[in-house]
């Protein structure tokens, strides 16, 4: 196994992107957490809200970094291993990652600087826009990329001439099939990721007896934010795997593990895809389920995997991930709701949600993941779909060199995500630890509000 | 659409030569300091200089960084035949750039956000990844001058361009220090630029002299006649920018502060003078000897459509650093957001 370049190639590329993707779904939905606590702020003056705002800003800095390194990684991954890539599409995704860069990455990274850093250098209507530039550059970011990713999904807009694809149509590449929808999934599922962080982060303060006012601002903010969002990830979820129906069979013939085209197909909750014998074992199923979902219809005929023979993706990653994904949305859903129940009962959730909390803390990192290894190794073989498979694409970079560096960038990333999480848990101790060595219990607020007259900001100096 | 007569596919791919040339430079200028500001904390004294140092970087590195994506992204979208064959033939040395640019910009928000016991090392990893970065950027150059060539001359050709290029990057750091910092650390930013010019002034000299030597059509650019009157103010100008930087250092830090910021401009014209002598060297190839820009670049239609964006969108880049720098102007000894 390790000796197929194609695969190692694939397993690199993989680690890296998963890496990567951990931060900008924080960063992106984070970004537009910061400009309401700044906005709150600004309207009402509490200092409890600049307190939540400069402690989200921390995290925020280290999560840009890491998103950043790891980006930086990845831009160089494309020619490494898939010279392919750009050789056959480099056309269309070329001036789609140029915009990206253009639009989102100078301008997040710019103004990234003058939110840390220009507290009382400039007027604080001036950073709340420097923070409100850093947002719209993450979205961008997100835009463009998703735009790329969705067009290697549903290609449209183009002609190959000689083997290489040539644009036609701008608008058809920009606004693809499935630009729109899957666009809303990944900025639903940052803005959840984003919520169970500040909700399962607070409540982790909160429990070691942490009840400053910023740490409940940033429970409830979590908690509301969350229980907002599922509801409406859940649909948009629903829209997504329609036209991954109608575009991509073969993926969601996967998803189901539905291996013949037939009606009232039930819903499989749990089996071992066999893709030699071409059956599932031990499954175990709600009837007409999956053909309800697809087509609406307990009737409704559903496309099976032998119809894709040798064409389709491999059934268990795909069918586990998305079963992964759609079990955390779930959780996601029973948590938020019931702590936003007992929030606007009782004002506080209970210690046993307080705990659920806490648990699912990087519970938006988990479905993320799970949702991208879903659509994009339900998208193999291809690369870009119906135009180029991942093996026409990869280099002939020999294996040993690819494994090597493989090994290198896994022990980094394995290292860095240990002392990333390590440092949010320290960030979210150090609050309590200064509280304890305060002299009175009147030391937090006034903290607190040295730190709003801190962030007022002077004007800027001569 | 033509341009003085020339259709698309003749001046698109001059124009982003261009552009990706701007990138380029804007990004060792930038990020150079960056790096050079890494290096020297090899030669701070303390926690407190240490935290000086990267204090003058911080609101800006970010950005600087991005130019290296913008010009790798140029490279991709505009000559991806070309940026497949370099990226697998520098291979190696791209990965170790990355790991070095990895740990560099991570150690820049783990030294303050973690427990204290853990910043020295974290102030390592910073010194350690600038130091992998610039060496591996420094091989890069080398064995992309001697177009990809094996052997062990090459191989000491690019060592030498690894340490010219880090010492370059510890200079034009160096003179950063010298407009932002303060006191004794200011003082000895002087010293610390005056010996990287030197090891800089060296690593120049000795690329200028190898690369004709080692490349026959380099040499026949360069030494062909009008060009070889043409182009002389190139080096002599160098020559006399780096020997009167060589005197005036030693007369810095200026009483008042006066003229702090021109040795770093020195050595903004010092960098941006090499990189034009190897734009010169290498023009039209973007693979030396074997991929013209036209060989190499993307289709026309594709390259107007980043054209289009890049007109707008990149005179607001320029003009919001600027803004950036303006903001973050004077010293910064003070910056911090904990």
């Amino acid at each position: 196994m390790l000796e197929d370049p194609v695969l190692l190639a694939r397993m690199q590329f993989a680690a890296n992107i998963t890496f990567h993707i951990l931060f900008p779904t924080i960063t992106i939905a984070l970004a537009w957490m910061l400009l309401f606590m700044k906005w709150r702020f600004s309207r009402t003056g509490d200092g409890a809200w600049m307190e939540l705002y400069r402690f989200w800003t921390k995290v925020f800095a280290l999560t840009f970094s890491l998103g950043v390194v790891s980006g930086i990684v990845m831009s160089f991954q494309f020619g490494t291993n898939w010279p392919g890539f750009m050789n056959t599409v480099g056309n269309i995704a070329g001036p789609l990652l140029a915009y990206e860069i253009m639009t989102a990455f100078f301008l997040e990274a710019v103004f990234i600087g003058v939110m840390l850093f220009g507290h009382g250098r400039i007027p604080n209507w001036a950073h709340t826009a420097a923070t409100a530039l850093v947002a719209v550059g993450t979205t961008m970011s997100a835009f463009w990329i998703m735009v790329l990713s969705s067009w290697m999904h549903t290609p449209a807009g183009f002609e190959m001439r000689d083997g290489v694809a040539h644009a036609t149509d701008w608008w058809a590449i920009v606004f693809n099939p499935s630009m729109p929808v899957r666009l809303s999934h990944m900025l639903l599922a940052s803005g959840l990721t984003a919520a169970f962080l500040v909700a399962g982060l607070s409540a982790w303060r909160w429990l070691r007896g942490d009840r400053a006012p910023a740490v409940r601002l940033g429970l409830r903010t979590g908690i509301i934010a969350g229980a907002l969002l599922i509801p409406v990830q859940i649909v948009v979820g629903d829209v997504h795997g329609l036209n991954t129906l109608e575009h991509q069979p073969a993926k969601v013939a996967a998803i189901e593990a539905n291996w013949e085209t037939q009606a009232a197909v039930p819903l499989v909750l749990f089996a071992l895809p066999d893709e030699e014998a071409r059956e599932n074992r031990f499954e175990i199923g709600i009837p007409y389920g999956a053909s309800l979902i697809l087509k609406h219809d307990p009737q409704g005929v559903v496309p099976g995997l032998n119809d894709f023979r040798g064409e389709h993706p491999p059934v268990a990653p795909v069918f586990w991930s998305f079963r992964v994904m759609v079990g955390v949305g779930m959780l996601m859903l029973a948590v938020s709701w019931l702590a936003a129940w007992q929030l606007w009962r009782r004002g506080e959730p209970s210690p046993l949600v307080t705990r659920a909390l806490v648990a699912m803390t990087f519970s938006g990192w988990v479905a993320t993941v799970a949702g991208w290894y879903v659509t994009e190794i339900g998208r193999q073989p291809w690369l870009v779909y119906g135009v180029l498979t991942t093996r026409e694409a990869a280099s002939d970079v020999p294996a040993a060199m690819i494994a090597t560096t493989f090994v290198g960038y896994m022990v980094v990333y394995t290292l860095l995500l240990g002392a990333y999480v390590g440092t949010l848990y320290y960030l979210a101790g150090k609050g309590r630890r200064a509280d304890v060595t305060a002299e009175g219990p009147g030391a937090v607020p006034e903290a607190g509000e040295a730190a709003a007259e801190a962030a007022l900001g002077r004007p800027a100096q001569a | 659409m033509e341009l003085f007569g020339l259709a698309p596919a003749t001046w698109l791919p001059v124009v982003f030569a261009g552009l990706m040339g701007l990138a380029i430079l804007m990004y060792v200028v930038l990020d150079g300091y960056d790096l050079g500001v890494g290096l020297l904390l090899g030669g701070a004294r303390d926690e407190g200089e240490r935290d000086a140092m990267i204090a003058s970087i911080g609101p800006f590195w970010d950005a600087n960084e991005t130019w290296l994506v913008l010009a790798t992204g140029l490279l991709l979208v505009a000559f991806p035949l070309a940026h497949g064959e370099i990226l697998t033939a520098l291979y190696l040395p791209v990965a170790l750039m990355l790991v070095g640019l990895v740990a560099r910009g991570v150690a820049f928000k783990f030294r303050t956000k973690m427990a204290p016991g853990s910043k020295l090392s974290w102030d390592r990893a910073f010194l350690g990844g600038s130091l992998l970065a610039a060496l591996a950027q420094g091989w890069m150059l080398g064995s992309y001058i001697l177009g990809f060539r094996g052997g062990w001359d090459a191989h000491l050709f690019a060592a030498v361009t690894a340490l010219g290029l880090a010492a370059a990057y510890g200079f034009i750091g160096a003179c950063w220090l010298l407009l932002k910092a303060e006191g004794e650390l200011q003082r000895r930013a002087a010293v610390w630029a005056r010996g990287a010019l030197l090891f800089a002034g060296l690593g120049l000299v000795a690329v200028s002299v190898a690369t004709p030597l080692v490349s026959e059509r380099v040499f026949d650019k360069w030494f062909s006649l009008p060009n070889v009157v043409l182009l002389a103010p190139i080096p002599v100008v160098t020559g006399l920018l780096l020997a009167g930087l060589w005197v005036a250092l030693a007369r810095y830090p200026r009483p008042g502060d006066r003229w702090a910021w021109v040795p770093f401009a020195g050595a903004v014209a010092v960098f941006g003078l090499a990189f034009q002598g190897l734009a010169f060297s290498f023009y039209p190839y973007v693979v030396p000897g074997s991929l013209t820009i036209w060989d190499a670049a993307a289709a026309p239609e594709s390259l107007g459509v980043i054209l289009v964006g890049s007109v707008f969108v990149l005179p607001m880049i320029l003009a919001y650093t600027a803004f950036s720098y303006w903001v973050f102007r004077g010293k910064l000894g003070e910056l911090r957001y904990e």
